[in-house]
């Protein structure tokens, strides 16, 4: 061998080709056949893509770091089923472009918050954190409710993430400003357009507790409030478990 | 630093730096109504300081041709401050998230000002604006040593470490206004990313035309360490990076993988950036410096061979140990957990490749703090790629996953391996580069070495407490069957540590502030010493050297 690599390290183009082979291997076996084993990723005919105001909500979500503090991803230990709810499959985050499955759990798991907790303890909470749990040391979030959300573009956003996959129609993506307002503004003739596009069980809600006004918090509750609810696939597997 | 370009170089130099100032423009007038058009701005601000830079000193004569014989040492010197810049950033970052997670409202009602968005300037500060630069400048300087050439040209070094400087900048601006694609240590957007393609593609160029023209027949182990590491990165970067933007004045990108595929693709990314960015890397730095420094030849060239393409071949495997017990098909997780194992034996290979070579050096290792930063640094390296291969295990993992373990695990690699390496290498270097005898203080780099020992046992030991407390109480259930500890009941009990890790923190970054002030003055003192005609030592290595070349 080392009369081998004593030959080897005379060619410097030799040696970046050496490099480049070895370290490909790897990732290639581990990676490739995960786009083509179709087990990889179960089937869910129920699964819905994000509305556009989830998508905005998920994108503040990504922008502030929640991520760094919270995991998306409930494992197939015990403890955590039964803390969190049943552990997550590969299906509930096919539309996530990028996944969001967290390596840190600072704060608690957040893959199955939605429904957990009313819009009202939500935006409390995000506020200012140590109004609803004197504890925690979660950042304050008092400009999200503040800041207006910004829609004019939320069509570009969903055409790209068709461009990525996920099946948005483009009845979707013309309409993606009108039904962000009208998710967050149940009252006005834009809501009933969201529960059509998007299914009956859509939450349509004044997320931030005022209707009118389009906030960030509205976009932030929205997503946090469909978190691992856009498929019962996980919940069905679950149950036949048991 | 310019009147050492040619007049040409100057000239291409402007050019470039006007293309890019045309680009940034561009960015900005596109982007005018998203986040995109302010880091416009910051290009083309940044590119028109690079001008005027130039453009003062663009009619001072020729370099003289004598230069030629001579190694070019510039960016190695320009890219040693930058690396210090961005440790003390970097440092200063992190010790502000450490104590935000003991007391959260230590900071502004702002949105730049929140933990999420001061997490990742921490992180990219240290990993690519410290840890980057002071690769970057180790790697030319001994590249040009150890194959006895000089650098091609003078421009394209320049541009790799101002454009890689660009990049930061962008990375770190970028998190404060809320520009991150949230993948772990791959956060900044596509045009950035796109951006460090190009000036890693020159830096690969400046890599490869050098060792061309080397005269030493066989290339020498600590150019085959950097080599992968830019090779690597440069794939791990482009493959996880892979995204569709918004449009061309959005900053945001969606990503081109989703779910589980994403997530092994992110962490393939992510577990390799330590290998091949804070390992592969360093190990070079290692390989060079602490034989040199111990005046001692490597102790085994077949180790070298062994470990090298141990890690070259078996890193890429480990990366699905981050994804244990989630959504990830089994036959991958077990496979990385497999690699991860077997990864601890090129990696002690290596750290045991560091300590023998020390063997009839050890008076040195005591009297010599610079040295003993790397004799430290590769304990530390043997130590936490144990507890890596310890932590891949699925068992441990399921405790050890999702708590401080990790970031204590982290943090002895990258305080104990990566940063010590690296200033130990810096304290050799440093004097060489600016032609003095030695660092302008070495007792102040003794105190440096004291704090930053100290200060990452406390680091350690602190996490690994607050980690295995964390995982123990998510997991303990009472007589009833239910489980014992509410989540907050964890996070309370971990104010105690989270204190000592700010403490700990606080003790590494005031020692990253005494080695900038000790690197500063030893500039000074270079300075003074030319200033006043005085001959500076002479480093014997031009000899080597032919004009021309």
């Amino acid at each position: 061998m080392p009369n081998f690599h004593r030959k080897l390290e005379r060619s410097a183009i030799g040696f970046v080709l050496a490099i480049v082979g070895v370290s490909a291997i790897g990732g290639f076996v581990e990676i490739a056949p995960l786009f083509t084993i179709h087990e990889t990723v179960e089937q869910a005919p129920d699964m819905r893509v994000y509305t556009p105001l989830e998508v905005a909500g998920r994108n503040i979500y990504i922008r502030e770091g929640c991520y760094a503090c919270h995991s998306q991803m409930i494992r197939t230990l015990r403890d955590e089923v039964e803390r969190y709810g049943p552990f997550s499959l590969a299906v509930e985050s096919q539309y996530d472009h990028p996944m969001l499955w967290g390596s840190k759990r600072t704060g608690p798991d957040l893959a199955r918050v939605g429904g957990k907790y009313s819009d009202a303890w939500q935006v409390a909470h995000l506020i200012n954190p140590r109004d609803v749990v004197p504890q925690s040391v979660m950042p304050r979030y008092a400009w999200l409710k503040r800041n207006g959300l910004k829609t004019d573009d939320l069509g570009l956003h969903l055409a790209a993430q068709r461009r990525v996959g996920v099946p948005y129609t483009d009845d979707m993506i013309a309409n993606a400003g009108a039904d962000a307002y009208g998710q967050a503004n149940p009252d006005s003739p834009y809501a009933s357009g969201v529960t059509a596009r998007y299914g009956e069980a859509t939450n349509v809600r004044a997320f931030d507790g005022s209707a009118g006004r389009l906030t960030e918090m509205d976009a932030l509750v929205a997503y946090l409030q469909v978190l691992g609810r856009l498929t019962d696939a996980a919940q069905k597997t679950a149950a036949a478990q048991e | 630093m310019v009147s050492g370009l040619t007049v040409s170089e100057r000239r291409l130099a402007l050019v470039i730096a006007g293309l890019i100032a045309v680009c940034g423009l561009a960015m900005a007038i596109v982007g005018r109504n998203d986040l995109i058009g302010a880091h416009g701005f910051i290009v083309l601000a940044f590119s028109l300081g690079v001008i005027a830079l130039v453009a003062t000193r663009y009619l001072d004569p020729e370099p003289p041709e004598d230069r030629l014989s001579q190694y070019y040492d510039d960016p190695t010197k320009a890219g040693i401050v930058l690396a210090m810049i961005w440790a003390v950033i970097g440092m200063f970052f992190g010790v502000w998230v450490a104590a935000l997670l003991a007391w959260p409202d230590l900071t502004f009602d702002a949105a730049w000002a929140s933990f999420g968005r001061l997490r990742p300037v921490h992180t990219s500060g240290v990993i690519f604006g410290f840890g980057g630069n002071a690769l970057i400048a180790t790697s030319l300087h001994v590249l040009q040593r150890t194959s006895r050439a000089r650098l091609p040209d003078q421009f394209s070094p320049w541009f790799v470490l101002i454009g890689y400087n660009l990049f930061c900048v962008l990375a770190a601006s970028g998190y404060f206004m809320g520009v991150t694609q949230s993948k772990e240590y791959a956060e900044p957007e596509w045009y950035a990313d796109l951006w460090l393609v190009i000036v890693w593609v020159v830096y690969f160029l400046i890599y490869i035309r050098t060792l061309q023209r080397r005269k030493e027949p066989h290339i020498y182990v600590a150019n085959w360490y950097y080599m992968a590491f830019i090779l690597v990165v440069a794939i791990l970067h482009i493959v996880n990076n892979l995204a569709v933007p918004v449009s061309l004045g959005h900053a945001k990108s969606y990503s081109l993988f989703s779910g589980v595929q994403d997530a092994m693709t992110q962490w393939w990314y992510g577990h390799n950036a330590v290998a091949f960015f804070l390992t592969a890397g360093f190990l070079g730095m290692m390989y060079y410096y602490l034989p040199k420094r111990a005046g001692r030849p490597i102790f085994s060239y077949r180790l070298s061979i062994i470990s090298f393409w141990g890690i070259t071949f078996m890193y890429m495997w480990a990366g699905s140990h981050h994804l244990h017990y989630t959504a990830l098909p089994q036959w991958v997780q077990t496979l990385g957990m497999t690699f991860s194992i077997v990864l601890l034996v090129p990696s002690w290979a290596s750290a045991g490749n560091a300590l023998a070579t020390l063997n009839g050096a050890w008076h040195k290792v005591r009297d010599d703090a610079t040295l003993r930063f790397m004799m430290v640094a590769a304990v530390f390296y043997g130590l936490s790629t144990f507890e890596g291969s310890f932590m891949a295990i699925r068992a441990v993992n399921s405790l050890s996953h999702y708590t401080d373990w990790t970031i204590g695990h982290v943090h002895a690699g990258a305080l104990g391996w990566v940063a010590m390496i690296t200033f130990g290498s810096l304290y050799a270097l440093v004097p060489w580069m600016w032609k003095q005898e030695r660092i302008y203080s070495p007792a102040l780099v003794e105190v440096h070495f004291w704090l930053a020992l100290i200060g990452t046992i406390i680091y350690v030991f602190a996490m690994w407490n607050s980690g295995i407390i964390q995982g123990l109480m998510w997991r303990t259930y009472n007589d009833s069957g239910t489980l014992a500890y509410s989540f907050i009941d964890s996070l309370v009990a971990m104010r105690p540590y989270y204190i000592a890790r700010t403490v700990g923190g606080l003790f590494f970054f005031a020692g990253a502030v005494v080695a900038s002030y000790n690197i500063w003055m030893t500039i000074r003192m270079s300075r003074r010493a030319e200033a006043a005609g005085r001959d500076t030592v002479d480093v014997p290595a031009s000899a080597a050297l032919v004009p021309g070349e």
